[in-house]
């Protein structure tokens, strides 16, 4: 079958900031996401949860341009103060169209 | 006094939490699975709101409103007086004594449902109302502390030549404190149990009455694991910050007792008064905070507020602010 090549965007960051990088990843073009909760621990230990050590893993699979754009907002907009991590793979999908939505006026 | 303590070391809440330290302590891999925990703590909060409603509908607007006037006092007073003792005491930064004034402004409604039953065993019971002035504790004590730290980082980023308001719209937080679970739970709760009285009480107390105080007890359990996890942290934060978590709740419960009874609470209305302002959030401070003061280190608020302030409070704290409040009302 025909595969296309795009971008798995994962982020792995504190709970408290999933309602804002999924609603984000929206604006940033993304046309889906993945959020799973795992345990972990990262070099901080700043979470602010009465249970230490949840994080969330969200992905997204989106075309390269958006992905970068994924990336310099987190970096620039949590990095700092936050205990959140991002990184990209290569992966092959099926039906590319699904993935590269028209991307939104504005952005962030 | 020490009769009076030694009672309520004797007593399930404060065991089943030693039992919960203990266990984290030696390594056991013992905890309650995250959803029994999320499960236990919605059904101790609707049913403490439901129980205050039917309360309140006996209750009058008399009876209530200097006690409702206090607890508002209270919960300005409480996160500045965190704030000053932070920042000009322990020289902490403004965001970092910004982030302890939200979670000790706020209360802890576990310590909140442990002073009630601790009124109860004593044979001196708070006032049925109760439940209500803690809704009422809950969200303004966030909401100054986390105005007084956004004033101050704005400051700090226009003296530093950055604009104001990077993050956290106050909006954004107003909807988060007010429609976390504890307001939902116990507001919707009060609500509901207002308005189905005592004859609904009836038809839903063998589930939300008789199971009650089993729950309390596991959910204490499950409280002295996750306090017992951050007992490790304690290292970390310093001596200022042990000798703040023993010393701020005396303070604000000594304040909250003696304005209780100044508003005509009974001794056990006064105490549980007290364990609230005593208190210290740490279910609605730290997103809250997480999301409005990023650059506050939560390591030094949820330590105070859970391996210092709140084990203080169920083992040693409620006894000490009854014995307070039977002086005022003698």
């Amino acid at each position: 079958m025909l595969t296309y090549p795009f971008k798995l965007v994962t982020i792995i960051a504190e709970p408290v900031l999933e309602p804002r990088i999924t609603q984000e990843l929206r604006k940033l073009g993304a046309s889906g996401f993945t959020v799973v909760e795992g345990r972990g621990e990262g070099s901080r230990a700043l979470h602010a949860a009465e249970i230490p050590g949840i994080n969330v893993r969200i992905e997204t699979i989106v075309p390269l341009e958006v992905a970068e754009r994924i990336v310099q907002h987190v970096a620039k907009s949590y990095f700092n103060d936050y205990e959140v991590i991002v990184y990209l793979s290569d992966v092959q999908v099926v039906r590319g169209e699904k993935y590269s939505p028209a991307p939104k006026s504005g952005g962030l | 006094m020490l009769d009076i303590l030694k009672a309520n070391l004797l007593s399930p809440i404060p065991l089943a939490f030693a039992l919960g330290i203990f266990a984290r302590l030696v390594k056991s891999e013992f905890s309650l699975p995250k959803d029994i925990y999320s499960a236990l703590s919605i059904y101790l909060l609707f049913a403490l709101g439901l129980k205050g409603g039917v309360e309140l509908s006996h209750a009058t607007f008399d009876e209530i409103i200097a006690p409702a006037g206090v607890t508002l006092l209270l919960g300005c007073i409480t996160p500045i007086s965190t704030f000053a003792a932070m920042r000009y005491l322990g020289r902490f930064s403004a965001s970092d004594a910004a982030g302890m004034a939200a979670h000790y402004g706020s209360v802890s409604a576990v310590t909140f449902i442990a002073a009630q039953q601790f009124t109860l065993r004593v044979g001196a019971p708070a006032e049925g109302f109760m439940p209500t002035l803690l809704t009422l504790l809950e969200s303004p004590g966030i909401h100054i502390a986390l105005f007084i730290g956004a004033m101050q980082r704005n400051r700090q980023l226009i003296a530093a030549g950055g604009s104001a308001g990077e993050h956290g719209k106050i909006t954004a937080v107003l909807h988060e404190v007010l429609t976390g679970r504890t307001m939902i739970l116990l507001v919707g709760g009060l609500v509901v149990g207002y308005l189905m009285g005592e004859n609904g009480w009836k038809s839903v107390s063998p589930f939300f009455d008789s199971g009650f105080k089993g729950a309390l007890t596991l959910f204490l359990l499950e409280m002295g694991v996750v306090a017992g996890g951050r007992l490790g942290d304690l290292k970390k934060v310093g001596p200022f910050l042990l000798a703040f978590g023993v010393v701020m709740p005396l303070v604000h419960g000594a304040l909250g007792v003696a304005l209780g009874s100044w508003a005509g609470l009974s001794a056990g209305g006064a105490t549980v008064l007290g364990t609230m302002a005593a208190s210290a959030s740490y279910i609605a401070a730290p997103p809250a905070v997480r999301l409005t003061l990023p650059e506050a280190n939560p390591t030094y608020s949820l330590t105070a507020a859970l391996a210092i302030t709140f084990p203080f409070n169920i083992l040693a704290g409620i006894p000490i602010y009854y014995h307070l409040a039977q002086r005022f009302a003698a």
